[in-house]
């Protein structure tokens, strides 16, 4: 396993679980930002074929009406501590080594032999499986904050890497510490689109974000954490069986 | 002495008459083929392009006195302005030709003879004007430095380093030089290289993750 990098600044985020209406604003808003094409070429609602950096999935705790609880969780990339994509990778294509610590996904550097898709537990990784094709007058409003991938590469969430780097341009121009400036210089999309506020994004290792207090909770916690994958994203739910369904927890065990 | 006998009545007797000569065309063709690699194909891969205006970047610095800012400067969100527009550049050329002006100022002596330089910048200025000013249409500038679409350049990030170290035109260059594009990529040859990017990086102790630049 690849040796355990730190860095000054991590980003991450925190999802109240709770608050989550599983609108999927956020889908939306991430396809917008990072260019994902609709399928057209494809039925768009085959699942194994469809791409979705955040995706939200659907909860409930297995119990009938009275007790019957339902959650979204919505999903991004992890951007692991330690990821499982990275040393699987034998092109170098994915690498955990830039301040920030966002797994980076280089496409033209991909050869499409989807190894990191067979590590990641949280299938947060998607294979292109046809060129990107956008509705005519959709390719006008493409975003220039994401160059498109073509057909047989592997591509991920980014924490929309490209507004970091925006972010740390304005903070350069506003003469403050391109390290540590104030969150709203960097929000992702799906944090931005989210209408409830569910999600809260932040540089974990700064206490002026208010990730830093917030993933300290009892009630906070990360997915399949027993696997010691360190994620940077970061749950939040009163309720425990969600807590427990997010560990993979098996029905007797305590 | 029984070999070189038998190399004495080859038949080839052009070249096989000593053993340095039998390599000959080897060389030969080596040679050919490396200088058609290195200094012909190049080259043919290669197509020049003219700008669509002729435009002089010390007509208006040194003549004008303009500073490099006045067009090219950052915007407030630490993004960098690049080429200024039309509706920029009429800020100053709207309803004013500078050089028609100055023509006509100076064609009332006698004996006045146009120079050839002033002769190319009223015909360039005209051009502008009729063609972009007063249409309102941007100017399809060739980008010496063009980048593909993966690629996050921040200007801010390398304030500190001079233009003239990736950029070709500067201040002082009166002529803008064709662009050479590449046929087969489309990118120009001043397009910097990846490699050129990390060598510098790894000079100046800058980090070389992907997603320094990438994106």
């Amino acid at each position: 396993m690849a040796a355990v990098k730190d860095f000054k600044v991590k980003w991450g985020m925190i999802i109240d679980v709770d608050k989550c209406t599983g609108c999927g604003s956020c889908m939306i808003a991430c396809q917008t930002e990072n260019n994902i094409a609709p399928m057209s070429e494809d039925d768009a609602s085959n699942k194994v074929r469809a791409l979705s950096w955040m995706l939200v999935y659907e909860l409930n705790n297995e119990k009938t009406y009275p007790e019957y609880e339902h959650a979204y969780l919505a999903r991004p990339c992890m951007q692991c501590g330690v990821p499982a994509c990275v040393p699987v990778c034998p092109v170098v294509a994915t690498e955990k080594n830039e301040e920030g610590g966002i797994v980076s996904q280089i496409p033209p550097r991909c050869i499409g032999c989807r190894y990191c898709m067979a590590a990641c537990p949280y299938h947060s990784r998607y294979f292109n499986w046809h060129d990107p094709i956008f509705p005519v007058g959709m390719d006008k409003t493409l975003s220039p904050n994401a160059a498109l991938r073509p057909r047989g590469v592997v591509e991920k969430c980014s924490f929309c890497h490209t507004r970091y780097l925006k972010a740390k341009d304005r903070a350069r121009q506003e003469g403050i510490d391109p390290m540590n400036f104030p969150q709203e210089y960097y929000q992702t999309a799906c944090t931005q689109n989210c209408p409830s506020g569910a999600i809260v994004f932040g540089d974990l290792n700064n206490p002026e974000h208010s990730v830093y207090e917030m993933k300290k909770s009892p009630n906070a916690f990360r997915l399949l954490e027993k696997l010691g994958l360190d994620p940077q994203v970061y749950y939040y739910t009163e309720r425990e069986w969600v807590r427990k369904l997010g560990d993979n927890y098996l029905k007797d065990e305590k | 002495m029984e070999e070189n006998k038998k190399e004495k009545t080859c038949k080839c007797k052009l070249f096989a008459t000593c053993k340095c000569c039998k390599y000959l065309p080897f060389f030969i063709g080596f040679l050919v083929t490396l200088g058609f690699g290195w200094l012909i194909f190049p080259n043919l891969m290669l197509t020049d392009k003219e700008q669509p205006v002729w435009f002089s970047h010390k007509v208006h610095v040194e003549e004008q006195g303009e500073p490099c800012e006045t067009c090219h400067y950052f915007n407030e969100d630490g993004s960098f302005s690049g080429i200024p527009n039309t509706e920029s550049c009429a800020t100053c050329h709207e309803g004013s030709s500078y050089v028609a002006d100055r023509v006509e100022s100076e064609s009332g002596e006698e004996g006045y003879v146009m120079p050839v330089e002033t002769k190319r910048a009223l015909d360039a200025e005209t051009e502008y004007m009729e063609k972009y000013v007063e249409t309102g249409k941007e100017v399809p500038w060739l980008v010496y430095q063009y980048q593909p679409d993966n690629v996050f350049f921040s200007h801010k990030a390398h304030e500190s380093i001079t233009c003239n170290t990736c950029h070709i035109v500067d201040g002082a260059t009166n002529d803008n030089p064709v662009l050479q594009e590449n046929k087969l990529t489309g990118y120009s040859k001043n397009t910097m290289k990846m490699a050129e990017c990390e060598s510098c990086h790894a000079e100046k102790g800058q980090s070389n993750a992907c997603y320094v630049c990438h994106k």
